[in-house]
């Protein structure tokens, strides 16, 4: 029986941009156990619910992750909207639906791009990277700002696009399909890639659904489980069906991600051809009263907002409940019995948010 | 005394940034904005680091961290802090859990505003840094001489440094368990 050792990774690590730490336990070559901490980005935001009122906390929200921060500014617009009975007119419904499956592209492009660094293959990661660029200046040209855009709010959103810029839209999209599919062939067909990917990490139906995983990685190891699919805002009306894998290792979390991106640049197409035309917000009266939540499906899974309104311009409380939050017990699960080498594959293929996770 | 002219190697922390900053800061280094091909590079190691770029304002639990690097890496170096978080806390200012900027722990020679802060902005501020690069790096041979000076009067005692320097230092300067315990090895 060999010694055990602790090897400690992070806070500052070149895996992700953000501060982790995980307390590795190895023998030899063999991780027994990872612990992980975190608390190094905890902000407090849920707090600050008491100090700005409902309508601007939606910039607060927005801020929970600088990823998915459509989606965030959207889950928290849609919990007070149920909270105070607003409904939202069709063609905000569809410009959420774009700008949100716009934000998967751009957020598992990023991600595809550090899973290539993890790997070590870096111009795989500037091939991504590239790709995303463009969705990035859709973004700057419908809403103004590359990463964090404030175009949602309480009743509808800001800003409306033109036909001209819809069609715009879906020539740009249709235009990266090819590259795409040139990326996809790499990530999946090449030699060391699978290599670095098949049977990694492999976490099964039982535990997926044990463990309480959500999004991808959920879907990875065959759990149907997508919120789209109750049909909010606009996506009752789109054709879609989830993404689903059976192996659950590494390599079908990778092809999860994949075939989601050309699954938006799809129901992306359909809302363009389908939008109709009309107002864009409707103006928000009164105070919440009461509580009410939403859900949404993320680029990283489901995320769950709640807020309870006691009819002032202050809510009473404000709760988030992140995807990566979710998915760290399956981390550290998966982790168990891996080889050092592969820790970074394990921790990128949960598509970790640490941000979102500490708030 | 010259030195070999290096490119900037930059090392990235974020602090309590809400990512967005942070991907901005990598979106730098990849093909739209690519300041690699100008030898800027991102490390790991704060050894081999030139500019600090922070993202995000500090807390309790990251205020080592940041000492960590900040003073694991080679003089001379540039902290550039990246978005209004990292200048004074922005939007979280109020929270319970934000102390301010970064200023408030390691001290800083570029603020970049913003929020995010936007690639063209970042690059602006690394450029604007290496112009404080070059002035610390030639200050750098007479602050390296006064330091041994001072650590050279703290060894040998008072009476030694009374003797000589007793008109210019006014009194017992602090200087940091740093510096003598270079001295010791």
């Amino acid at each position: 029986m060999s010694k055990r050792t602790i090897i400690p990774f992070g806070p500052q690590h070149p895996v992700l941009p953000e501060p982790v730490h995980l307390d590795l336990v190895i023998e030899d070559e063999r991780v027994v156990e990872a612990i992980p901490s975190i608390g190094y980005i905890h902000r407090g935001l849920e707090k600050l619910v008491e100090k700005r009122e409902y309508t601007e906390m939606v910039y607060v929200i927005e801020r929970v992750c600088g990823i998915c921060s459509f989606g965030h500014g959207w889950g928290y617009c849609k919990s007070v909207e149920g909270n105070m009975e607003i409904v939202v007119p069709e063609r905000a419904e569809y410009l959420r639906c774009i700008w949100h499956e716009l934000s998967r592209i751009h957020s598992h492009l990023l991600w595809l791009g550090l899973l290539a660094d993890g790997f070590g293959f870096e111009s795989l990661f500037m091939h991504s990277w590239r790709i995303r660029e463009s969705i990035l200046d859709i973004f700057e040209k419908t809403t103004g700002g590359r990463v964090i855009f404030s175009v949602c709010k309480l009743g509808g959103v800001r800003k409306d696009i033109s036909a001209e810029g819809l069609a715009e839209i879906a020539g740009i999209l249709e235009g990266i399909k090819g590259e795409l599919t040139e990326l996809t062939e790499v990530f999946l067909e090449d030699y060391s890639v699978k290599n670095r990917l098949v049977g990694v990490g492999k976490l099964s139906y039982s535990d997926a659904v044990e463990l309480c995983t959500v999004g991808p990685m959920a879907r990875a190891s065959g759990v149907v489980q997508d919120i789209r699919l109750d049909g909010h805002g606009a996506y009752g009306k789109l054709d879609f069906a989830p993404v689903t894998e059976e192996a659950g290792d590494c390599y079908a979390r990778c092809k999860v991600r994949i075939r989601e991106v050309f699954q938006s640049i799809a129901m992306i197409t359909q809302a363009i051809a389908q939008i109709p035309e009309g107002d864009i917000a409707v103006p928000v009266k009164g105070m919440p009263q009461g509580e009410f939540v939403a859900r949404m499906e993320q680029p990283r899974g489901e995320a769950y907002y709640y807020s309870i309104g006691n009819g002032s311009k202050f809510l009473q409380r404000m709760r988030v409940r992140t995807p990566t939050n979710m998915n760290i017990p399956a981390m550290v699960k998966t982790l168990q019995g891996c080889d050092l080498a592969d820790v970074p594959m394990l921790i990128l293929t949960i598509d970790p948010c640490i941000s979102c996770t500490e708030r | 005394m010259s030195y070999v002219t290096k490119s900037p190697w930059v090392i990235h922390y974020d602090g309590s940034s809400c990512n967005g900053c942070d991907i901005e800061v990598l979106a730098c280094l990849t093909p739209m904005y690519d300041v690699e091909r100008f030898g800027i590079i991102n490390t790991g190691n704060p050894k081999h680091a030139d500019i600090f770029l922070v993202t995000g304002s500090v807390n309790e639990q990251n205020i080592p961290v940041i000492k960590q690097i900040y003073e694991q890496m080679p003089r001379p170096k540039v902290v550039v802090a990246i978005g209004i978080c990292a200048t004074s806390g922005g939007i979280f200012k109020e929270c319970y859990n934000i102390m301010g900027g970064v200023d408030t722990v390691i001290p800083v020679d570029v603020y970049v505003p913003g929020c995010a802060a936007r690639p063209e902005a970042i690059i602006d501020g690394v450029v604007k840094g290496l112009g404080v690069l070059a002035e610390k790096r030639a200050k750098l041979p007479a602050e390296i001489a006064e330091e041994k000076r001072q650590a050279s009067e703290d060894a040998f005692g008072a009476g030694a440094a009374a003797e000589t320097s007793a008109p210019e230092t006014s009194g017992p300067e602090t200087s940091g368990p740093e510096t003598s315990g270079k001295e010791e090895d």
